[in-house]
């Protein structure tokens, strides 16, 4: 393993390596910035220039992009509430409200530091554990994965749509009808494509995510007549001093960073999971730990509300390399982006990755470390700068923002079927939100949709149709309790509320 | 009776789930297929009667947070206007090009939107366009079809 160690150190302080990561680290936190332009769009154009280099240079700037692109979309949910990618959703809840309270550069700064935590202790533990750590992913079956995304999608609707808990469910089982859209995985027979050919690959992932989040958001400001950019109009150099933190919110986040960051690992490990559900549950579990004072504050910009879900969204990103490097799976939309990216340099990752290309396997690992060193130099001097950019007026944002998503989609299918269905799907998503239906259970639905069926398919063949699958095993039993426990959990609440 | 705006939408999700079972009923599956315990169908089913069971529950049970909304002051005309400029956008940007529809899709939502700074909105137009698509065209090396740039002689 030192010897890997060594290989992947030499690998990675290659000058060439070091400025792959830098440029990485920079392209990946501006257009991560730009909302509805995540670390999938960003990663998906970096491809053509990557097979330009050998795979391990290619990998690590696809890697410097990714983590970039995570904290970009950090920014873009703190300062104008609209997530560039659905990880750096549950970031808003506390970001957005702190940044309207005229602690952007706080807020910014808590990102950028839990980030910075939250991806050097992955880091660690990837560097130390990772060939081990796939055997955890590796225990468990279908039915605990079928168990753990319902899981995830009931704690998504419970903790992202206080008090509508019902609209959240059905905006879940609407994101995974759209998912069924197209040829079925197994049988190759077209489902809801109404014999239209622009249906039969389904429909993107990327134009669900900017139709729902940058386009309705879009739409959405310029419908209730917002000004988003207000807050961040305001950051200028002379608010320099906010971003320190004083000892009450470190003291905050020092209890905070160690659990979500070790929560993220291992939910990012597990495949199909990644950095959403990571943030989320970390949101959620930081709610329970903290004091009934603390719990008041939440989704009102709460330290440690903003702290645990970015802290946990790194830690998953670091995570979700161990599935990838070790097994061939990837742990998340982008890491699948990057798993066609190796398949095109003639690597099949795999448990024999680190046996035949040490270099590849140890400095993309090395090279996630000094991707946070760069990233935290770049990214706190230059917060008031980034937020500039945010700070584009209002009647040039909402054009831009279109612009983008409309672009995005086009450079993806070339066909204008795409934009009209994102049309028609952004104007659906503007009525929902004034409506109170979140958006954030919709994406994870979507997201999970294909791995959802595919795991109960396998778990109803080997349990002969019988839904015994989901006690048989004392893992799956436990998460099923879990989901019960939420379930009642919020029925309890809202008979209570009514009783009032 | 009123009945809130929250409790329509979940009465019309209510009537969309029952169109989407009816389809996923439809579903055409191998014959071989058809008494197994999973096939193409069987996800989608069990979707169309959950998003039912939802869309009832919430239209049938009292509403314990009501989203209230004063319709009164929403921006109607704006809104509509951007994304029939967008739809018009999608239907441009293959016959006319890329840069020309881009360009013209940005001037026309700016001014929408009440800007009135002209130089700016030229200068993230046109030229931005034209940066933007040499990034793509010249850097990443992904061609954009375009028409009237071919038409002038700017593009091969």
């Amino acid at each position: 393993m030192i010897e890997g160690i060594l290989i992947g150190l030499e690998t990675a302080f290659s000058l060439k390596n070091l400025m792959m990561v830098m440029i990485g680290c920079f392209a990946g936190t501006i257009i991560g910035m730009l909302p509805g332009l995540g670390p999938m769009t960003a990663i998906a154009l970096m491809i053509p220039i990557t097979y330009g280099f050998e795979p391990s240079t290619g990998l690590i700037l696809m890697a410097g992009v990714y983590y970039g692109a995570v904290f970009g979309g950090s920014t873009s949910s703190i300062l104008i509430n609209a997530p560039g990618i659905p990880g750096t959703v549950a970031t808003s809840f506390d970001g957005y409200p702190m940044a309207q309270q005229g602690k952007a550069g706080k807020a910014l700064a808590i990102a950028a530091y839990s980030s910075f935590a939250g991806g050097t202790i992955a880091a660690i533990f990837l560097l130390i554990a990772a060939p081990s750590l796939s055997k955890v992913s590796l225990a468990f079956r279908s039915p605990d994965y079928f168990g753990l995304m319902i899981l995830g999608l009931t704690a998504v609707s419970a903790f992202s749509a206080k008090g509508h808990f019902l609209k959240a469910m059905m905006m879940v089982v609407l994101g995974l009808m759209l998912a069924s859209v197209g040829q079925d995985t197994l049988s190759d027979i077209p489902r809801f494509t109404f014999q239209n050919m622009n249906l039969s690959d389904g429909i993107s992932f990327v134009l669900v995510v900017m139709a729902t989040f940058a386009m309705s958001e879009a739409l959405t400001i310029i419908f209730k007549a917002n000004d988003p950019t207000r807050v961040a109009k305001q950051i200028s150099l002379s608010q320099l001093g906010s971003i320190k933190l004083d000892k009450t919110e470190t003291k905050k986040m020092v209890t905070t960073i160690p659990r979500s960051s070790v929560l993220g690992f291992i939910i990012g490990v597990l495949p199909g999971a990644g950095s959403t559900i990571a943030s989320f549950l970390a949101y959620g579990m930081e709610r329970n730990f903290v004091n009934d004072e603390e719990k008041q504050k939440f989704g009102k910009g709460s330290v440690n509300g903003l702290a645990a879900p970015e802290t946990a969204n790194n830690a998953a990103c670091s995570g979700s390399f161990v599935p990838l490097l070790t097994l061939g799976i990837p742990g998340s939309g982008t890491t699948a982006v990057m798993l066609g990216a190796l398949l095109g340099f003639g690597i099949q990752p795999g448990p024999r990755l680190y046996q035949t290309n040490p270099e590849i396997f140890w400095s993309v690992i090395m090279s996630m470390y000094i991707g946070m060193v760069i990233l935290l130099i770049l990214n706190l001097p230059l917060i008031p700068y980034i937020a500039r950019v945010l700070a584009t007026p209002r009647t040039f944002l909402i054009p831009l923002i279109l612009f983008f998503s409309v672009t995005g989609i086009y450079l993806m299918s070339f066909n204008n079927f795409d934009i009209y269905l994102m049309i028609g799907i952004a104007v659906v998503a503007t009525i929902l939100r004034l409506y109170n239906f979140p958006m954030p259970p919709l994406i994870l639905a979507f997201v999970l949709g294909g791995l959802m069926e595919e795991n109960l398919r396998r778990s109803l063949l080997i349990s002969d149709g019988s839904w015994s699958f989901l006690w048989d095993r004392p893992l799956t039993l436990i998460i099923m309790f879990t989901i019960l426990l939420i379930v009642g959990w919020q029925i309890y609440k809202s008979f209570i509320s009514q009783k009032r | 009776m009123k009945i809130s705006p929250s409790k329509i939408i979940s009465l019309l999700f209510f009537i969309f789930s029952g169109f989407y079972l009816y389809t996923a009923h439809q579903i055409q599956v191998f014959t071989f297929d058809e008494n197994a315990a999973f096939n193409a169908k069987t996800f989608p089913i069990y979707l169309g009667y959950a998003g039912i069971i939802f869309s009832a529950l919430y239209v049938l049970l009292p509403e314990t947070r009501p989203s209230n909304v004063d319709l009164t002051v929403l921006d109607y005309k704006r809104t509509i206007t951007l994304v029939i400029l967008m739809i018009l956008y999608g239907l441009t940007i293959l016959r006319v090009g890329y840069f020309l529809s881009t360009s013209i899709f940005l001037v026309l939502s700016y001014i929408v939107l009440g800007e009135r700074k002209w130089i700016w909105i030229f200068l993230l137009s046109f030229p931005f366009v034209a940066i933007f698509m040499y990034l793509l065209h010249g850097l990443l090396n992904i061609y954009l079809r375009d028409p009237f740039l071919q038409y002038i002689g700017v593009m091969g």
